[in-house]
Parts: structure tokens; C-alpha cells; sequence
């Protein structure tokens, strides 16, 4: 399966389980969105189960907050993380906080806006968005980013039942470029926990998304001259896993964090100040961050722009050599 | 009280053959201006033919085709002051060409060459000239509308005569940014035009799925707004209603909202496949009314345009094309330096540093990143040096 068979899937799976399961956004009904993502649910559970919006990203998340309240488990799709802004206030003031201003008299924990990030994909400007950071400095909200099919089902079946707004965002440059095994049956991978794919002694690599297929091939360069990485994929930015993270540092002494948004600001700063502040006395480099430039997402150096492989080996490098 | 009852008529001048509904009226388009929106069409026409197969050849990387609805666009920007300001979506290559945006301009911003003005930031199609009053394309939709709203105040105060026109499709207006726009046009009462082309989908979702009502006109009322819906592939229809909007809006500074019924001809853009969504059929209906073909029907009709000079333009606009660009593809892509040059008015300390390494980074690895690396100066050759010199340890080079 692809990652968008696997998403297919488990939106399948969770509509099929529960009856209170709702897909809307633009573009999803008989179409299945832009990218497919949700083919054939409208011939399998009927337009009021699974329909287009008008094109009101606002109005997509406060109707969904409204729909949450009410009971119901709304999976709203924001058609490109880029456009989610327009919804900032629906998610940031409303979403993230209805539970905590009433005093848990109402929540909208059945909610899930599903959004593709990310760039690789010649989108520039507007099609290329990692914009992650910004949701991370909301309370309340849970963020999640897959790395493959596999996760994408197990994490977004998990995110769909999660009593709390959860904020799933896929990379799109993998929809259909990553494929794997997918177990046909329903399970769920547990939300706020890292996964570490492979152990090492020497430094941890620590990224998400789109991001950990670039990690994953600069630890395979960094191995091939005798440098034993530690690669961990987050999987939640929120809340994010500081147990497993500070494990691997004390272990290794040393972190590199990538991701592809900005630096200032980004989420690998937060994980670099706690990190630091926890493990101060191990560390035996400065933490690295590699991520893209201080700039807005531009088009025809995007290469150039992105993190990639060789500059997230030249910062391991640099930090075994500190 | 739903307003059922309330629907509003289409204002139509041409029939199809090019006959006019009313035998005998004046119409307000002159010869010169006429051919000049013509060939306009034609030109959009042929540049949407060309870069679409381009698309398709892998050349260009995406694109949107204005296909259907040339008479809108180009009806609509033939009734104003060249240096009345135009804020548009993006399927409205028409008004930046009838403006006189050069075809090396469309080109230069296609391929996102070192000519291109918005410096190769932008996928293709986000044109933008200050010389011709043209802002500059922003992907998220509907942010134009309430700017323009800004625009057209500012416009009030300097007190020039001159309006804003903003142009977005029937799907833009379900937006916030549409509502906010309208309602802050009329409350400060702004000299500003609101057109919008509605063209039956945005990408797959029919406009019955995008409003209940009777479409985008009768929202005007609710922002005491005059509006008028035309005809949006009558080209004399469009232009004579956005003259009478310009009029209007100039005069008493009054905004006006215009609804131009037309049809989206083409896939939504070149990612995009309409047969997932509607039918040969229903396309083939609208292909019958196309806006070019009717005009063309009128033009010969007043004896101001041939068989030949059809065929003689036809030709001359897509060699035009071709040439053009060819020379757009060949040149270089901008300087490396285009990566933090407009973040702010000058780069920060922190964004030269990260010019600085990642211009170290590149000397070391050229060939992984050979646009910076041509614009820093290393040449093809040394590029392929320094992939042969790392081949050996690309993840996968020796195992694979
Ligand atoms: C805020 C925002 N949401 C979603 C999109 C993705 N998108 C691009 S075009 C489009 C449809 C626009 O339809 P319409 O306004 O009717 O214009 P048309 O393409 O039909 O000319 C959508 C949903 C976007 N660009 N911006």
C-alpha cells in the first residue's frame, strides 16, 4: 500500500467502526480529494457521511468544532497545510481551548483535521508549508506527522479515536512515493510516543515526517565511516515524547534534530531547550539543528532551501568532531 | 422571507452566431478596441494551448488555463483605466495580457528564470507587474478581495479617479475574506469593483455544492451593494457592465459586484483531471458557447475581421509563443542570493549567515544542488566532477 491507500484505509476502517465518524472538506466527496485520500467513502457511507464543503477553511473548522461538541467525530480535511490559516482562530483559540474554558462541560475531542504538509514537490510558496510550529505553541491541540503507510494508518486510526483535537498532518511528497506493508486489520500506534527505528551509540538523529526517509539515508552515509546513529522518529509533535529523546541523548551525548520549517522558531528548538536542560552534564556537542532557511518556501531553489541528506550528515560530522 | 423569489436576470448583448438580441442597438465597442480584445483572446487562447502541452512534456511544471472565460477577463479589463489597479485569483492571464505584459514577461514568470520579477519563488502563473497595475498572484484564495477593499480606499483618499478591480471565482467567495471585503467596501464606501467569474466548479465542486442561493449576485444586497449579473462569455456584455461598474464606483465611490456566468472549460489546472467529476457532455454544451468563437462571429459580421486574418494570426501568435519560450527556458536561474533578498527590505544577520553556509555547503557537494552551485560560479564541468568524486558514497552507490 501507498501512504494515500493506507489513509484510504483506515478512514474506511473508522467509518465502517463508528457511525458518528464525519469526512468533510473541499473537494472530498465524489472527487476523494485532490490527492484521493478519500476515494470511494462517499459511494460506501453516503453524502451526509462524507461530503464537500464550501471553500471556507473557517468555516470547515468551526462547523467541525461545532459538530465535535454535538458528539459526533468529524474528520475535517484542510486541502494543503498552506491554507490552514484561515482557520488559525477555529483551532488555535477554539479547538484547542473548549475543554478547558467550560471546565470539561463540553470538548471537542472527537475532532481530527487531517492537512498535507511539506515541500519537495516543486509547490513553491503555497503548496510546500511545514507549519507545525506554529500549532505546537497551542495547548490542548495534539499534532501528529507519519512517516510511512504503515504509520499512517496506525496513527490516524489512533488520532480519530482520541478524546482530544488532534491536528494529523501528512507528507505529501510520500503519498504516493512511500509504500510498505500495511496490516489489513484496525489497530492504532500510540499518540505522544517516539519511535526509535534503529539504535546506535555514537549520536541521535531525531526528526518526523517526510523528514526521517532523509535521516534515515545520511545515518546509512555517517555508518558507512564507522558512525553509529541513534534514529528517532517523533511522531507526535504535541505532546511530544521527552522521555524517549532524553534516553537517547544520555546515551549518545549527542543530537542532531531535523526538520524541514524554519529554523528560529521551529519545533527542534523547543527539543533542543529541553533536551539541554535535561542532559546538560552528557552532552558532548552542541545540539545541531538542520532545517530549512529563515525564509519563506521558495520554488526553483527549493533544493537548495530544504534539508536534506548531505547537510544532515555534515552536522553529524561536525558534531562527532566537536 | 428566503429571497426564492428574488432572482437576478443575465444581462446578455450576443447571441452565439455573433447576432446581437436587440437588432438595430449601438453597441459601445469601437473598432480598434474591439480588435485589440480579440487578439487578446487569441493570444491567452494560444499561450493557454502551448504551455498546457508544455506542461505535459515535462517542460513547465504546472499550469492554469483561462479557457472559456477570456471574455470575462479580458471584456472586464478592456472597460478600465489602464492604471486602474487590478487584483486578480489566478486563471486571469487575459487582463495582465490585455495590459500588454509581453509574452518573454508570461514566460520569464513560468520558467523562473533570472528575469522572472517575482525572482523564481512562485510556481508558474503567479504574475505580477507594478508597471501595469497588475498585483502580484497569492495562492491562498480570497486574501485579494479585502485588500483590494484597502487598495480602492487608498485610491479614494488620493483622490485620482482611479478604482480597484478584484477578480475571484465562485468558490473564493464562500471565503471570510470575501464577507469581511464586501462589507468594509460598503460601510467606507470604496471605489471598488468585485467580479466574479462564476464558472460552474472550484476543482471538483459544482457550484450547487458551494451555495444555496441564487449564486454570488444577491449577496450585494445584503452589504447594500449594487450588482449586476452579465453574461460572462458575451464579451460586449462584460465590457459595457464593467464600465457602467466603473462608472459608478468612480463617481460615487460606491463598490459594485458583478457575477459573470461562464464556464470553466479546461481542468481546474494541470494536476487536475475533470473527468472524475463531470461529463463530456455537459463540457461540450459550454465548448458550443465559446466566448471566442461568438466574438469572432460578430467581428465578421461588422466586416472587421476574415477567414484569413484568423489564420494569419493564429499562426503568428504561436510561433510567437514557441520562440518565446525557448528563449525563456534557455536562461539561467536567479542568483542563489534570491533565497533571503525580500524576506525583509535587507537580509538580517542571521539570514546572511545562513546565505554564508549554506554557500559553504555547496562549494563542498556542487553537484547536489547544481542551480547554486552554476549561480556561484562553478562550471558543468566541475559539477560533474564532484558527482563522480562523491558517487562512491551516495547512500545506496556502492550497495545498489
Ligand atoms: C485558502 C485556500 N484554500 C484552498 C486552496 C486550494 N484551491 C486552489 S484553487 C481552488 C478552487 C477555487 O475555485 P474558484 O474560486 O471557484 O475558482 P476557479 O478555479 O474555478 O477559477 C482551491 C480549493 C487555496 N488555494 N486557498
Amino acid at each position: 500500500m501507498n501512504m494515500l491507500q493506507a489513509i484510504n484505509n483506515a478512514l474506511d476502517i473508522a467509518m465502517a467502526a463508528n457511525p458518528q465518524v464525519v469526512l468533510f472538506g473541499e473537494d472530498v466527496g465524489v472527487f476523494g480529494g485532490v490527492f484521493r485520500a478519500t476515494s470511494h467513502l462517499q459511494d460506501k457511507y453516503g453524502r451526509d457521511r462524507c461530503f464537500n464543503t464550501p471553500l471556507t477553511e473557517q468555516g470547515i473548522i468551526g462547523f467541525a468544532n461545532g459538530l465535535a461538541a454535538q458528539g459526533s467525530t468529524p474528520v475535517a480535511e484542510i486541502q494543503f497545510a498552506d491554507y490552514i490559516f484561515p482557520a488559525f482562530d477555529q483551532i488555535v483559540n477554539e479547538a484547542a481551548k473548549f475543554r478547558y474554558r467550560s471546565g470539561d462541560l463540553f470538548n471537542v475531542g472527537g475532532l481530527t483535521i487531517r492537512t498535507p504538509y511539506g515541500g519537495g514537490i516543486a509547490g513553491g510558496l503555497y503548496h510546500s508549508q511545514s507549519p507545525e510550529a506554529y500549532f505546537a505553541h497551542t495547548p490542548g491541540l495534539k499534532i501528529v506527522i507519519p512517516r510511512n503507510p504503515h504509520q499512517a494508518k496506525g496513527l490516524l486510526l489512533a488520532a480519530i479515536r482520541d478524546p482530544n483535537p488532534v491536528l494529523f498532518m501528512e507528507p505529501k511528497r510520500l503519498y504516493r512515493a512511500s509504500v510498505g506493508e500495511v496490516p489489513e486489520a484496525d489497530y492504532e500506534l500510540p499518540l505522544g510516543v517516539a519511535e526509535v527505528l534503529s539504535e546506535g551509540s555514537d549520536i541521535t538523529l531525531l526528526g518526523w515526517g517526510a523528514q526521517m526517509e532523509i535521516i534515515e539515508k545520511a545515518a546509512a552515509m555517517a555508518e558507512r565511516e564507522g558512525i553509529d546513529c541513534e534514529v528517532i522518529d517523533l511522531r507526535s509533535i504535541l505532546p511530544w515524547d521527552i522521555e524517549t529523546v532524553c534516553k537517547s541523548v544520555l546515551k549518545t551525548g549527542r543530537l542532531v534534530v531535523s526538520h524541514e520549517a524554519p529554523l528560529t522558531g521551529g519545533f527542534a528548538s523547543e527539543i533542543a531547550a529541553t533536551v539541554q536542560e535535561r542532559c546538560f552534564l552528557y552532552l558532548e556537542a552542541p545540539i545541531r539543528r538542520v532545517t530549512g532557511l529563515d525564509t519563506p518556501f521558495p520554488l526553483v531553489l527549493e533544493k537548495e532551501h530544504l534539508p536534506d541528506e548531505l547537510k544532515i550528515y555534515e552536522a553529524i560530522k561536525q558534531s562527532l568532531s566537536y | 422571507m428566503t429571497g426564492d423569489e428574488l432572482t437576478i436576470p443575465i444581462f446578455k448583448r450576443l447571441r452565439q452566431d455573433g447576432t446581437l438580441y436587440r437588432e438595430g442597438d449601438d453597441v459601445s465597442l469601437e473598432r480598434v478596441k474591439a480588435l485589440k480584445i480579440y487578439h487578446t483572446m487569441l493570444f491567452t487562447r494560444v499561450l493557454d494551448e502551448r504551455m498546457l502541452a508544455a506542461q505535459r512534456q515535462g517542460r513547465l511544471s504546472f499550469y492554469m488555463q483561462c479557457t472559456g472565460e477570456e471574455a470575462t477577463v479580458i471584456g472586464s479589463a478592456a472597460a478600465l483605466e489602464d492604471d486602474d489597479m487590478i487584483m486578480a485569483q489566478y486563471r486571469e492571464q487575459g487582463a495582465l495580457a490585455w495590459r500588454g505584459f509581453s509574452c518573454d514577461e508570461f514566460m520569464n514568470q513560468m520558467f523562473g528564470n533570472e528575469l522572472d520579477y517575482g525572482k523564481g519563488r512562485q510556481m508558474p502563473i503567479h504574475y505580477g507587474s507594478r508597471d501595469l497595475h497588475y498585483m502580484t498572484i497569492s495562492s491562498p484564495l480570497a486574501t485579494q478581495i479585502p485588500q483590494a477593499t484597502g487598495y480602492a480606499y487608498g485610491q479614494k483618499l488620493a483622490g485620482k479617479g482611479r478604482c480597484t478591480i478584484t477578480i475571484f471565482g465562485e468558490g473564493a467567495a464562500s471565503e471570510g475574506d470575501f464577507h469581511a471585503a464586501l462589507n468594509m467596501a460598503s460601510v467606507h464606501r470604496v471605489p471598488c469593483i468585485f467580479l466574479c467569474r462564476n464558472n460552474g466548479y472550484a476543482i471538483s465542486t459544482p457550484s450547487s455544492e458551494q451555495f444555496a442561493a441564487d449564486g454570488i449576485a444577491p449577496r450585494a444586497f445584503g452589504y447594500h451593494m449594487q450588482c449586476i449579473r452579465v453574461d460572462g462569455n458575451d464579451v460586449i456584455a462584460v465590457y459595457e457592465a464593467t464600465c457602467a461598474a466603473r462608472k459608478i464606483t468612480v463617481e460615487t465611490n460606491q463598490p459594485v459586484l458583478i457575477e459573470a456566468m461562464t464556464y470553466r472549460l479546461a481542468a481546474h489546472s494541470s494536476s487536475d483531471d475533470p473527468s472524475g467529476y463531470r461529463s463530456k457532455e455537459e463540457e461540450a454544451i459550454w465548448r458550443d458557447k465559446d466566448p471566442i468563437l461568438r466574438m469572432r462571429h460578430w467581428l465578421e459580421a461588422q466586416g472587421w475581421w476574415s477567414e484569413e486574418d484568423e489564420k494569419a494570426t493564429g499562426d503568428q501568435l504561436r510561433r510567437e509563443v514557441l520562440e518565446s519560450m525557448k528563449r525563456a527556458e534557455k536562461l539561467a536561474p536567479p542568483p542563489l542570493e534570491s533565497l533571503i533578498s525580500d524576506v525583509y527590505d535587507t537580509p538580517p544577520p542571521l539570514l546572511q549567515q545562513q546565505l554564508e553556509d549554506l554557500k559553504q555547503h555547496i562549494r563542498k557537494y556542487p553537484h547536489a544542488y547544481p542551480k547554486g552551485a552554476s549561480s556561484m560560479g562553478f562550471s558543468a564541468q566541475e559539477i560533474e566532477q564532484s558527482r563522480k568524486a562523491h558517487e562512491q558514497w551516495q547512500p545506496g552507490g556502492e550497495q545498489s
